[in-house]
């Protein structure tokens, strides 16, 4: 592809995601009360498992008796913004979001077995290290080796499906700030993950949420982790640009 | 959920006579007693049963749960800082205790 080319594809793209505005995140649709217990670090029941994550951050761990800190460093300051950057594309041209990354360190450099997803150590852990990143807006790349991941996670998220035949842009774009039964539908942006759930009484990943709205219009759960939830993770986060990371966040 | 890690958030100093608010935090999963798993088989009870808190060295303020009660249990209290000491927080099930936190408060004028 010429030069120009390439700039004229790369104008073409850029508009979807330079919002004049960012959206609203997740958390201005909450009540007050949610909110200020969010904002409250000792009531915030999601600072357990960053409490926890900041444990093993520094446990040794997996064949090369290395952990995290050995690294990065022991106070994690090293991992200040990073969260805002992913999901990204890796070198090897492969798309990961935290948790992945986690685990690629977990077997390439620690010479640990994966954490599996959505399990409290994994949860705890990329809870920990997004919470680094709290205040600071997302900025994940949508251009290069991320175009194509993008462009598939925008047409799931345009895309009809399910037994209801909703897209996600059937809610959190077309009636945000309504209600859906009991709770008022947001944008939908991944800001605040892992999140403290109320309906889960615990934290999860987005990818569980992601299976929860799934479910909710009766279409085909995907796997935690898979390449579907991957591409619309991304989608989600570049909507997201310019939106402020609020790990560990609390929604509904 | 086997650990029961708590967090206490508490001012570290205080005017003489002041009153501060302290927020306890304990991961807990509440389960009520009340429900069957996959198979109908009841998932037995598992609360925390009550919480004490000792401040120099004196039982100053205890509370029983029940199974009413949302996982990870929130509390906040508020006392009046008389004299210096060591605050100790205390979470028990029926015959052992899940977490112990320690904080220290050192009260000026």
């Amino acid at each position: 592809m010429r030069a120009h080319e390439t700039l004229l594809v790369a104008l073409c793209l850029l508009p979807a995601f330079a919002h004049a505005e960012p959206l609203r995140s997740g958390s201005t649709f909450l009540s007050d009360n949610l909110r200020a217990r969010q904002a409250d670090d000792g009531a915030n029941p999601a600072m357990l498992w960053v409490d926890e994550g900041r444990r093993l951050w520094r446990e040794k761990r997996g064949l090369s008796d290395r952990a995290c800190a050995s690294c990065h460093g022991a106070t994690a300051s090293s991992m200040r913004d990073v969260a805002t950057r992913y999901p990204l594309v890796d070198e090897s041209g492969r798309l990961l979001n935290l948790e992945a990354r986690i685990n690629v360190c977990r077997t390439t450099k620690q010479q640990a077995d994966a954490l599996a997803y959505e399990s409290e150590e994994l949860l705890s852990l990329t809870a920990f290290i997004a919470y680094q990143s709290r205040g600071l807006p997302m900025r994940v790349a949508t251009g290069g080796t991320a175009g194509p991941y993008l462009k598939r996670g925008e047409a799931f998220f345009n895309r009809r499906q399910g037994q209801l035949n909703l897209s996600c842009a059937n809610c959190h774009v077309d009636h945000v700030g309504k209600r859906l039964r009991g709770d008022i539908i947001s944008h939908g942006l991944g800001n605040g993950y892992p999140t403290y759930r109320i309906e889960w009484q615990s934290i999860g990943s987005l990818h569980r949420r992601l299976r929860a709205c799934s479910f909710g219009v009766r279409a085909v759960r995907f796997d935690y982790g898979s390449q579907e939830y991957l591409e619309l993770e991304l989608y989600l986060a570049a909507r997201a640009n310019g939106v402020k990371v609020e790990t560990p966040a609390i929604r509904r | 959920m086997a650990r029961n890690s708590a967090r206490v958030s508490m001012p570290a100093k205080a005017q003489k006579g002041e009153v501060i608010e302290i927020k306890t935090l304990i991961q807990h999963r509440m389960e009520t007693g009340y429900r069957v798993d996959a198979t109908g088989k009841n998932i037995p009870r598992d609360i925390v049963h009550r919480m004490r808190v000792f401040y120099a060295g004196e039982e100053v303020f205890a509370m029983d749960f029940t199974q009413g009660v949302a996982a990870n249990p929130y509390v906040a209290l508020a006392l009046r800082a008389e004299q210096s000491g060591e605050f100790l927080f205390v979470w028990e099930d029926h015959d052992k205790t899940l977490a112990t936190v320690r904080k220290t408060l050192t009260v000026v004028g």
